[in-house]
């Protein structure tokens, strides 16, 4: 498949500048293919069932939609399966799931191929995921990747690392803007980072440990950093201030 | 005409003339209002820094489900009439009158319709900048529970379900903790707070896409298909989550609802100018030196909200550069904008802008302005869902058009290209996508075309021409080859003024 690949590389730079060919335009890989080819490791003969942890939740999960409309059920459900699978949703776990909620399986497809939380290609222990987006962009997250993709051995983002330890990912808005920049490991936001602290973070999953979530640099959330100007007095407590009716 | 309405102007006006006259002592001026300087006692959200228990021990000390029942047993119309009188608009970013809204669900005769009636909340926050429903979610998740009872009550909803965006993890987890702690105290359930009315909630968590914050892509997605806007009509309201009526609602409008009901409409009616009234969460986020969360009073002046609670900006506010007032949907304003916008709906639209989800992203001196609008097209071209072909294509086009502008392979009618493209999108998709990816590009052109300008001209000064499209005339073409004639090929230089 490769050789074929380079091959015609090679002959479209040729004939560029020596014959003419239908099309100059180079072809574009997309970064997630939406088709599945069945490979070893993700075929639809490798059997996939809930444990029985995850068969009660999903059973709570489908009791909270109408019973007519189970397949509201799906997105969740995929996830629990996901977690289930060492973090990535191979077709096994959306037939599954399809069988489960009683739906034809290309409606599971549709699903998981449009949710970027899904992953269908395995990933390593760790997942991060650094937001790139203006906000966190303004404030230095450029550095951050390349610090993450140094730190780990030189990879891209979009691959894992050799060991199996970490998979790297560049991804939209996480939605914690005032405490860019960010990163997610697994399911906990990283904030206020700096080179040195992303650094530490990543060494510390590298042994196994799981640092503090949350921002790096000394705040709890999203205060000024130079000392609350907002919410310093105690709280007011129930009745104060309402309305004579509600005291 | 203009002769003869003139001289009877003047015929008019000559025997009032000395009415017209005012002297000095008759002209007041009205008294001038500053906005800003909220207190502490006047914050809803009284642990959006979460230095307090967001459990529902630590929510009852700060006054949440307080006599709820009461509030529910004042009815459904006194609920929206309520809201209303408040000046309450949607803190989701358009902006739209919460009780107008909210009393479409009780059209006449609704209550002969067997189907049941949910409210959704709209918790899938990721318009880049904004970080404001976290602070709830995460630090005062029973405000948004209880406000589910008391909204969910106005439109005599039967479920309420809040749809979470799949990456908050922690804030989904408090969340359902509320939830759990709510039907064990019998809050919500059957029989909620006492008061006869039973009413469910339920948490639903996304999976990573923003278009899921669209309010009918947000219903799809909660029906678990893929999160594909819907035509409109029929509105939800008529038929929205699982064919029933709905209505979807951002968590800060109906977080705020319970304080609003206990406190009085003319509370939060007396923050803000005329229309705009209320508190509102600002996020703020970029070059300055302490960026935060803050709830304040609306139509603060944006340069104090960031001189106020931001420490300033990076190397004072003449390192400014520009300012994006309302998240990555609407246009930037430059630094004289910025001096006198005030932070409510009225005065940024009017600013050429919008308040959107107040989410603040200040821009210093040192900004690549080009790329950092262009990053948001890359954004959009990355979030939009492919329903619709002028959204589905002209997001991939303008990425590419603002990635080459960044280095200046262009040539300057380009700049008019990408602006009329822009606006085929503009107004032509379902849902309001196409706008957001078109705005940020239209307000990057309306403010900063002679920094895009520049950099053209040093890129073509430096490598030459350059063709429509991005083709290096010298060096990407085929000299064998015909080149079409509409590349711009020909086109004399268009280069600034010798001054």
């Amino acid at each position: 498949m490769f050789t074929v690949k380079s091959l015609r590389q090679a002959s479209v730079l040729q004939s560029l500048a020596v014959r003419r060919c239908i099309s100059t335009t180079t072809a574009r890989k997309s970064d997630a293919l939406f088709n599945h080819r069945d490979t070893p490791y993700n075929n639809p003969k490798i059997p996939f069932e809930f444990d029985e942890a995850n068969k009660k939740r999903a059973d709570e999960i489908i009791s909270r939609y109408p019973p007519q409309y189970k397949k509201a059920a799906v997105i969740p459900l995929l996830d629990l399966g996901q977690r289930q699978n060492k973090g990535w949703t191979s077709i096994s776990v959306m037939n599954y799931v399809a069988k489960l909620l009683e739906m034809p399986p290309m409606r599971v497809y549709e699903v998981a191929t449009f949710y970027t939380m899904f992953n269908r290609e395995p990933i390593g222990a760790n997942f991060v995921q650094v937001c790139t987006t203006t906000p966190c962009m303004l404030r230095g997250s450029t550095e951050i990747l390349n610090t993450v993709c140094s730190h780990l051995g030189g990879i891209k983002p979009g691959e894992t690392t050799k060991d199996g330890k970490f998979t790297v990912m560049e991804v939209e808005c996480q939605g914690a803007c005032s405490n860019a920049p960010m990163m997610v490991v697994g399911d906990d936001f990283y904030e206020d980072l700096t080179e040195e602290s992303t650094k530490k973070v990543l060494d510390a999953f590298s042994k196994g440990t799981k640092p503090k979530p949350g921002p790096q640099s000394g705040r709890l959330t999203s205060e000024n950093s130079a000392g609350m100007t907002a919410l310093t007095s105690k709280p007011y407590g129930p009745g104060d201030f309402c309305a004579p009716e509600f005291k | 005409m203009l002769k003869a309405s003139s001289s009877s102007a003047a015929s008019i006006s000559q025997p009032f003339r000395a009415k017209l006259r005012r002297s000095l002592a008759t002209v007041a001026d009205p008294p001038v209002r500053r906005y800003g300087g909220l207190k502490d006692q006047d914050r809803i959200f009284t642990n959006a820094y979460c230095r307090h228990d967001h459990g529902l021990k630590g929510a009852q000390s700060r006054g949440d489900w307080h006599r709820t029942k009461d509030i529910l047993s004042k009815g459904d119309s006194w609920i929206i009439q309520t809201i209303k009188d408040s000046g309450l608009r949607g803190r989701g970013g358009a902006g739209f009158p919460s009780g107008l809204k909210w009393s479409f669900m009780n059209k006449p005769g609704w209550e002969k319709d067997p189907r049941p009636r949910y409210l959704v909340v709209n918790a899938d926050e990721g318009e880049p900048g904004t970080c404001k429903d976290r602070e709830i979610l995460r630090g005062d998740p029973h405000k948004l529970i209880e406000g589910c009872l008391v909204a969910g009550r106005g439109m005599n909803a039967t479920a309420a379900y809040i749809y979470i965006r799949g990456e908050f993890y922690q804030e989904a987890s408090h969340v359902q903790q509320a939830i759990t702690e709510a039907y064990k105290a019998g809050l919500i359930g059957k029989n909620a707070c006492g008061s006869g009315y039973s009413f469910d909630v339920y948490l639903h968590r996304g999976a990573g896409a923003y278009i899921c914050g669209e309010e009918t892509a947000l219903i799809e997605s909660l029906e678990g298909k893929q999160g594909k806007p819907r035509l409109k009509p029929p509105f939800p309201a008529d038929v929205g989550l699982f064919g029933c009526p709905s209505t979807v609602a951002n968590v800060e409008t109906v977080a705020v609802a319970p304080t609003i009901c206990r406190r009085g409409s003319s509370w939060f009616a007396g923050f803000g100018r005329e229309r705009n009234q209320g508190t509102k969460l600002f996020c703020i986020s970029g070059h300055v030196n302490n960026p935060c969360v803050v709830e304040e009073e609306m139509s603060i002046p944006l340069k104090e909200l960031v001189e106020k609670h931001c420490g300033g900006i990076r190397g004072g506010w003449n390192n400014l550069l520009g300012i994006i007032p309302g998240g990555c949907s609407v246009p930037v304003l430059p630094i004289a904008k910025c001096e006198e916008v005030l932070m409510d709906y009225d005065s940024l639209k009017d600013a050429q802008s919008g308040l959107g989800t107040g989410a603040v992203i200040v821009m210093d001196k040192s900004t690549d302005i080009v790329a950092a609008i262009a990053r948001f097209a890359s954004f959009y071209k990355h979030e939009s869902c492919g329903q619709c072909t002028p959204c589905r294509e002209g997001t991939t086009w303008m990425m590419n058009m603002m990635n080459r502008f960044v280095e200046g392979r262009a040539h300057r009618r380009e700049i008019d290209m990408l602006l009329e493209l822009s606006k085929q999108i503009e107004g032509r998709t379902i849902c309001a996508l196409g706008d957001a990816a078109a705005w940020p590009i239209q307000g990057l052109m309306r403010h900063f075309r002679p920094e895009v300008e520049r950099r053209i001209d040093e890129f073509r000064a430096a490598n030459g021409k350059v063709l429509f499209g991005g083709r290096m005339l010298d060096s990407q073409t085929d000299p064998t080859l015909a080149l079409p004639d509409n590349l711009g090929q020909h086109l004399p230089e268009v280069g600034a003024p010798a001054s």
